[in-house]
């Protein structure tokens, strides 16, 4: 590799080819400040924030893209680097919507830092342009106030989901990034990842607040509130109490969510687990009986919609199984009351899910048996953080609880639901254990896990080669159908997640507030994940107790008629 | 003086190949086609020319290093975007004389190898562009552009027009070249540049419309003639364009080495209504305004760099005495806000600010406070801007605040000595 | 919708020729703007996202996304026509006209907008109305040329 000296504030050195100043700074601990650079997302160069000197060249210089050369003299600080640093943070608070203590990035906003650490302590300007009305449409809240303009979300949905519903508009000091023609995000092909929202370097994006709704429910003495927690929230979930990333915090989480007030805490990863007896049995016939390949998995709501506006022709693929998020809500209110022997017009379902698309989700029209909605209140990894600590709640200092039977009982393979590879890897052990009638002890399918955005493996079971693929992110799925669409690739089965390394990076996980580090994050937790389902008694979806006894004593057989109406919907082009 | 650019004007009709070849043209192209092609880039780097859309870049040197680029296909660009304020020079090439520019885009695409090129020029000007449009679809007839011009095979060229939708920051050649590509017009991140990587991403040659009409002369008649017309330093002629408190406004083709002043004063007849003049602002409204101690600088881009000033495209915009400079500067800043694409934060923010602060001047409402911010954030727009747009929004400001402090200072107080503000915020003061 | 279709095929249903094809459908739109239902429809014939077209419409100055009067009239408010009496032009059109600039007449014949140059500094102060430059202007002047306008008697 070819390599380049240079020098930074004084220190020498060497660095290979095509380094950015940015990131030769970084490997002499010297921190340039940057707003919109996302690395291999969004480099636009355009926020000017890491602007600085180098010897010999006019003007000041973008540190994020500037690419180093051989004897580049740079330096970092500088009066002018400082002052134009000062001059543009001015510039970006002084239009940007101040309600700093009031504002849902309080304390973890990069600009809020970036303010801090350059000293701007006083704003010389007065006034701001104002940049359209907030939008409440749908589960994703946009400010346009707040927005600094990084571009970002522009990118992430453009580029990485492969969406684009928002994007800039106008010039100058009236751009403003938005819809086509300012109309609210839930009239448009938003699948409402929330993905924007993760990347957000202010609180211009924002989710819903839901738990309003779920506090008035606990308050409600008439009510019968159980709550559900999907795989990928434990392993995040202490991240906004001071754990590092995929640190496992089930156990406190339930006895948090037992002082909030709920009547049973249950598990989605019962539901991940009751996913994959319906979809391995779908999968089965759809091979046996020349149905429709490959089958692709429904598990992710922002996938579902993406597909539902953008690949018509893929919607007889879909797995017809609800999600575990609402086969879990339809069993909550029609098995349970049976066995707990209360009124299932009592029971209040609330989701605690790392994704803002199961917000919308729960609202389908299609979510609902005989009148009732599987789900009545959906909130985020984020907003269960907030209610944890608006409780009181003293997390750190919680013993480890217990789940509440008989929906909170699960395998491995419903724990690793939440990331990429997961459902695919979950559908495996239970199709070769029905292949082959027995039960096989080597159940890792190492192929499909990892963090690239297409894996594709073929698996022999039984003799029969099964041919597998894994997307994740809109963008990932999209390539891969497209794939499919020119005959150039065929598969059994697929399993897309909707966002980059599944479940674990939902739209609705804790805030990662130094965003270089996202994708450690992503791996830690996924490795979280896959800690648990090692140390769990079961592995396998069918050998949950729990969900054996659901099928003996209720639904019968996996696809029959009472699981028919229960677990499985239907899809719309749109 | 022998006129390089504006023989023509007036004198033919625009689109017709037959009276253009009558007077003289094509006689480039043929030329160069009888010639090697680093032949004809050695004339073009004795010719002494520099790029007349602002930047002032060596042509020659521009088109030897993108003779030099192995990939392809090239694309040849023409910028007829126009959009600085006191520029109408390129109006009158492309309407006046269209096929100028044409023969001096086919002689580029002749040297390079480019098989397509565009003329960008911007949409207040729909009318010219269909004359432009009518010329070229009469060369082409003629075969003088298409395929196997002038017999020559495996010549070919063809050339569109393309129009801009109204934006100055489209004048930037990275933003142009977005803007052929139907996207909005917000300049690209340099390096890479455009010769190396352009139009579709593909080596791009771009020039300004008067840049590429010099071309034919300096082949027909070398390029040693045609920097001995200049001096030492600019070789050529310039279309300098003269407008407002200026008697005789319009676009003269001058020899490099004229003063500002013979230009004002022999040219355009001085000052209008007997008054005095305050300060010129030369070369767009990018450029420096500085008043009439300065006027003995002659027109030549080494001499005007010595005095701190840009000639730019070539626009004097003539500012009498009844005018206040803050006023001005109030009203060149508008303009910047409102033609800032949006993309950087200094331009996007400032130019707007700045608007905000200039207009606490006019309004009496200033303090010292402020006139230092507006300074500073001047000097961050300039160091720290995106582009060129950014980078020199601020050049009038720098320029009227060296020049006419004492104006400032007065507004701070309260007081317009031309009574053009009416300082509302300090009534009676 | 024929129409738009024809415009598309005409610059080949290119997504490089957005800007133009965007240009023609408001000369043909007879509103001197773009219709939201043809933006939609050429988004979709060109496969774009909406949001990128509707980008690149509000980015340049010319097109409009609402509709606009008969004429157009622009008054250059740049440098040259600022210090040589644009600015009691557009008193005089406010105040004829009874708008604001981005506004269009109540009998839906005007709509004043203050523009950039426009390249008419030589005949400063100047005002555009359509496609005409008027120069040399003063207020009864361009109150003259407005009522032409208005009664239909302008040769523009």
């Amino acid at each position: 590799m070819e390599m380049i000296n240079v020098t930074i504030d004084g220190i020498a050195v060497e660095v290979p080819k095509d380094t950015t100043i940015l990131e030769a700074a970084k490997k002499l601990n010297i921190n340039i400040p940057t707003l919109c650079f996302m690395k291999g997302i969004n480099e636009p160069g355009s926020c000017r924030v890491c602007v600085v000197e180098v010897e010999g060249w006019r003007g000041l210089h973008p540190a994020c893209v500037t690419k180093v050369s051989e004897g580049l003299v740079v330096k970092t600080a500088t009066s002018t680097v400082r002052e134009a640093r000062k001059n543009i943070l001015e510039l970006i608070m002084s239009n940007h919507n101040r309600e700093c203590l009031s504002c849902d990035r309080n304390l973890k906003c990069e600009l809020q830092t970036l303010c801090n650490e350059n000293g701007i302590d006083r704003l010389p300007y007065g006034g701001k342009v104002d940049k359209g009305c907030l939008d409440t449409s749908g589960p994703i809240v946009r400010d346009p106030n707040k927005c600094v303009l990084c571009g970002r979300c522009v990118s992430v949905c453009s580029k990485m989901q492969d969406v684009g519903v928002i994007d800039f508009a106008y010039r100058g000091a009236h751009m403003t990034v938005t819809t086509a023609y300012e109309e609210g995000l839930a009239g448009q092909e938003c699948i409402n990842c929330g993905q924007c929202i993760k990347i957000c370097p202010v609180g211009a994006l924002s989710e819903r607040d839901d738990t309003a709704r779920v506090w008035k429910a606990l308050e409600n003495p008439e009510l019968h509130v159980v709550v559900q927690t999907a795989p990928a929230v434990r392993v995040a979930l202490g991240e906004e109490f001071g754990y590092a990333p995929g640190t496992n915090v089930e156990g406190k989480m339930v006895t948090a969510l037992r002082r909030l007030g709920f009547d049973k805490i249950f598990d989605t990863n019962f539901s991940a687990d009751l996913t994959i007896i319906e979809e391995g049995n779908e999968l089965l016939n759809r091979i046996k009986n020349g149905g429709k390949l490959p089958l692709i998995t429904s598990c992710s709501p922002g996938w579902i919609k993406f597909c539902e506006h953008n690949y018509h022709d893929f919607l007889e693929n879909l797995s017809t199984c609800k999600s575990p998020q609402q086969m879990f809500g339809a069993v909550a209110k029609s098995y349970y009351p049976v066995k707990a022997d209360v009124d299932p017009k009592k029971v209040f379902v609330v989701s605690v899910m790392p994704c803002t698309a199961k917000k919308y989700e729960a609202d389908r029209e299609e979510m609902q048996v005989d009148g009732l909605k599987d789900i009545d209140a959906v909130i985020t990894t984020r907003e269960l953080a907030k209610m944890i600590r608006q409780a009181g709640i003293r997390f750190a200092e919680l013993e480890d609880g217990e789940r509440d039977s008989i929906l909170g009982t699960y395998s491995g393979a419903g724990t690793i639901f939440g990331n990429t590879g997961g459902v695919m890897e979950a559908a495996l052990r239970t199709v070769a254990d029905k292949l082959t009638g027995k039960s096989l002890d080597s159940i890792e399918y190492t192929a499909v896990r990892g963090l690239s955005g297409i894996r594709e493996a073929t698996v022999n079971i039984a003799g029969m080669d099964i041919k597998v693929a894994v997307a994740n992110g809109t963008g990932n799925a999209s390539k891969l159908l497209d794939k499919i669409r020119a005959g150039e690739a065929g598969y059994h089965f697929i399993e897309v997640m909707g966002c980059e390394g599944g479940c674990i990076n939902g739209g609705g996980q804790p805030i990662i507030k130094d965003k270089s580090t996202t994708e450690e994050v992503k791996a830690a937790r996924i490795k979280g994940l896959y800690d648990i389902d090692k140390a769990c008694v079961t592995r396998k979806s069918h050998e949950n107790p729990e969900i054996q006894k659901l099928y003996a004593e209720y639904l019968g057989e996996a696809g029959a008629h009472k699981a028919h109406k229960l677990l499985h919907t239907h899809y719309v082009a749109r | 003086m022998d006129k390089v650019l504006s023989a023509r004007f007036g004198k033919i009709k625009p689109d017709s190949v037959e009276e253009y070849i009558a007077a003289g043209g094509y006689e480039g192209l043929k030329k160069t086609m009888s010639m090697e092609h680093v032949d004809a880039i050695e004339e073009i780097k004795k010719a002494n020319l520099f790029g007349r859309g602002g930047a002032a870049y060596p042509t020659g040197i521009k088109w030897e290093q993108a003779y030099a680029i192995k990939k392809g296909p090239k694309y040849m660009v023409c910028n007829g975007d126009e959009g600085e304020p006191g520029t109408f020079k390129d109006r009158h090439i492309l309407g006046e004389d269209p096929f100028e520019l044409i023969e001096g885009m086919t002689i580029g695409a002749y040297i390079m190898g480019a098989k397509e090129g565009y003329i960008y020029i911007r949409g207040e000007y729909a009318a010219i562009q269909r004359i432009v449009g009518s010329a070229i679809a009469n060369a082409e007839k003629a075969g003088y552009l298409g395929k196997n011009i002038l017999g020559r095979e495996g010549f070919d060229f063809t050339l569109k027009v393309v129009s801009g939708a109204g934006a100055y920051v489209c004048g930037e050649n990275t933003a142009l070249v977005e803007s052929i590509e139907g996207k909005t017009g917000r300049p690209r991140q340099k390096p890479p540049y455009i010769k190396n990587c352009g139009l579709y991403q593909m080596p791009t040659i771009l020039n300004n419309v008067e840049t590429y009409s010099c071309i034919p002369w300096i082949i027909k008649d070398g390029g040693e003639t045609f920097s001995k017309k200049g001096t030492e330093f600019s070789g050529g002629t310039k279309l300098m364009c003269l407008s407002g408190n200026v008697q005789n406004r319009g676009v003269y083709e001058i020899p490099f080495g004229m003063t500002l002043r013979e230009l004002i004063y022999d040219l355009g007849g001085g000052v209008t209504n007997g008054r005095k003049l305050k300060f010129v602002h030369l070369g767009g409204q990018s450029g420096s305004c500085f008043p009439e101690s300065l006027l003995d600088t002659k027109i030549c881009y080494y001499d005007l760099k010595k005095a701190g000033i840009s000639l730019g495209s070539g626009a004097v915009v003539v500012v009498d005495d009844s005018h206040c400079a803050v006023d001005y500067l109030k009203n060149s800043m508008e303009f910047f806000e409102e033609e800032s694409c949006g993309k950087c934060t200094p331009c996007r923010e400032g130019t707007y600010r700045l608007v905000q602060l200039v207009e606490k001047f006019t309004e009496g409402t200033a303090t010292m406070e402020d006139f230092n911010k507006l300074k500073s954030l001047a000097q961050t727009m300039k160091t720290s801007s995106f582009c060129g747009l950014g980078q020199s929004a601020p050049v009038p400001l720098l320029t009227l605040v060296k020049y006419f402090e004492e104006e400032f200072l007065e507004h701070i107080n309260g007081k317009c000595r031309t009574g053009v503000c009416h300082m509302t915020g300090k009534a009676g003061k | 919708m024929e129409k738009v279709k024809e415009v598309l095929k005409r610059f080949g249903n290119s997504k490089d020729n957005l800007i133009q094809v965007m240009l023609e459908l408001q000369n043909i739109s007879g509103t001197n703007s773009l219709p939201h239902e043809w933006v939609e429809f050429v988004a979709a014939e060109l496969d774009m996202p909406l949001s990128r077209v509707y980008s690149v419409i509000t980015f340049y100055a010319m097109f409009g996304t609402e509709p606009r009067g008969k004429y157009v009239v622009e008054v250059c408010k740049s440098a040259p026509c600022h210090v040589t009496g644009a600015g009691s032009l557009l008193s005089m059109l406010e105040k004829e006209l009874k708008v604001k600039p981005g506004q269009t007449t109540e009998d839906g014949v005007f709509t004043l907008i203050q523009s950039s140059c426009f390249g008419a500094c030589d005949i400063s102060p100047a005002v555009k109305i359509g496609e005409k430059v008027y120069g040399n202007l003063t207020p009864q002047k361009l109150n003259e040329i407005v009522n032409s306008y208005r009664e239909g008697r302008h040769n523009g």
